[in-house]
């Protein structure tokens, strides 16, 4: 696992409070993690801060699971 | 219309003075103080280093983990009285119709903590806010969140009056059952003050008591040696039910809600009427709605801060209120011990009124060595020592900043 991923992995089970297991590259956030829409929101801030950088709302909108923010991220860096 | 009876079926409470009904109980007649230095925050830069904290909370035993992060301390709160007063009421949740079951909570300040730490990472982490800030932060969420957990989709809303705000939400509850407008209303209140913003603003105010060298001492109504209330957190929750659903279920039942008084001062922003009207008033129709008089009641648990102006204008509103029968009755300020919840204050203090009745001893006053010449000395404020005393009516006083005054009346079945 890349180091981005370990990270976003971290966060998701934070702030979902969800177990390290249920947290694989095709779990959706609303659908398998139980996120409502605040949460999903705020896990894209978390990503934020965390690598610093900016992901427009257009963009965020396109992240539904755990392999796409990694993937998003990724390429932003 | 014919009213409707109001009895209270279920009670719970996390206050300064016990995570639990009996536990505070115990503390409330043994004249414990819930006061010591504060450990929630850094207090070393503050003028008042301690408070009445509640001890040993744990959030998990009420709610899953992943909730904990998204309510505020005074939601957590209420979590936990809310469900201990819905156990102890016995309502079978399968069976209960949630349509008839309202949920009317009251909170002086709301998520004041949560608003704090927005706002400061706002200012240094990110220039933006976390999507949780406004559901978060709402003094109304508590009771929104609290009729999600159990279904009670009934009249649901939260009152505010600062100190007065859960006894506005208990006569309001009594209210919506005296009209048949649902069998069960949860109420009480809940608050979190205790914090950077809590302390530091009423601070400002000089409202809160500085007497660092003994934080045990320092809530001490009507003493001449006041110097400010101490700051108190914590929730109250009742289960108030129809009186004829009650008994068709068989449901224990503490007390009736007989009645309930509001009024204002309409004099200061923070400061009550030197005379006391608005609390003569609050009293007066409090006890008219009850259909009581005077001389029927046996206690009254006074709002009694321990601020300067505050203990000076209630026993005067009391005297002008009940007349010569002012000095049979029993007075006590359970604040002495518990220190000054908020916006939880009516509940706490509606509890220790409806406890003293069912165990006959009234809770004391705590820390009085000199009496204030400007203080009838004739009144009983049950100084230092619980006493025992059959108790019929009680009646619970609370005034809010800006002149708010309500006054709840509980009476033995």
């Amino acid at each position: 696992m890349s180091d981005v991923a370990a990270k976003v992995k971290a966060i998701i089970v934070d702030k979902l409070g969800v177990d390290e297991s249920e947290v694989t590259t095709e779990a959706s956030f609303t659908n398998d993690l139980g996120a409502d829409s605040l949460d999903t929101v705020e896990l894209i801030m978390e990503f934020e801060k965390e690598f610093d950088l900016a992901i427009p709302d257009d963009e965020a909108e396109k992240i539904s699971t755990v392999g796409e923010a990694v993937a998003h991220i990724e390429a932003a860096l | 219309m014919e009213l409707k009876r109001v009895v209270i079926t279920g009670v719970g409470t996390v206050n300064p003075l016990g995570n639990s009904v009996e536990e505070y109980w115990k503390n409330l007649k043994d004249g414990v103080s819930g006061a010591g230095p504060i450990t929630h925050f850094d207090a070393s830069l503050h003028a008042t280093k301690f408070a009445c904290e509640i001890k040993d909370f744990d959030p998990l035993q009420y709610m899953e983990k992943k909730e904990i992060r998204k309510y505020d301390l005074y939601t957590q709160y209420a979590f936990a009285s809310s469900e201990q007063a819905v156990v102890d009421s016995g309502i079978d949740l399968e069976k209960v119709d949630g349509d008839r079951v309202g949920v009317i909570w009251g909170a002086g300040i709301g998520g004041l903590q949560t608003f704090h730490e927005e706002v400061r990472a706002y200012k240094e982490e990110r220039p933006r806010f976390s999507p949780f800030f406004i559901p978060k932060m709402i003094a109304n969420i508590a009771g929104g969140l609290v009729s999600m957990k159990y279904g009670f989709r009934g009249p649901n809303y939260t009152t505010v009056s600062a100190c007065a705000s859960a006894s506005h939400a208990m006569i309001d509850a009594m209210n919506t059952i005296r009209m048949g407008k649902a069998d069960m209303i949860l109420t009480g209140g809940s608050e979190a003050g205790v914090n950077e913003c809590g302390v530091a603003g009423f601070n400002s105010m000089r409202a809160l008591s500085t007497r660092n060298d003994d934080p045990k001492t320092a809530s001490r109504p009507f003493d001449k040696d006041r110097d400010g209330f101490v700051m108190g957190e914590g929730s109250a929750a009742f289960i108030f039910e129809e009186y004829e659903h009650a008994v068709a279920r068989g449901a224990k039942i503490y007390a009736e809600i007989a009645g309930g008084g509001m009024s204002a001062d309409a004099y200061h922003m923070t400061a009550p009427d030197p005379e006391g009207r608005g609390a003569h008033l609050v009293m007066k129709w409090a006890l008219e709605d009850a259909g009581l008089k005077p001389e029927d009641v046996d206690y009254i648990n006074v709002h009694g801060t321990s601020t300067p102006l505050g203990d000076i204008a209630e026993p005067k509103a009391i005297l002008k209120t009940f007349g010569e029968h002012a000095y049979k009755l029993s007075i006590s300020s359970t604040k002495s011990m518990t220190g000054h919840l908020l916006g939880a204050a009516g509940a706490v203090e509606g509890l220790a009124s409806v406890l003293a009745m069912r165990e006959g001893i009234v809770p004391p006053t705590i820390n009085h060595s000199t009496p204030d010449p400007e203080i009838d000395e004739k009144l009983d404020f049950t100084f230092n020592k619980a006493k025992e005393r059959e108790i019929n009516v009680a009646i619970s006083n609370t005034f809010g900043f800006g002149g708010h005054n309500a006054t709840v009346v509980f009476k033995k079945l």
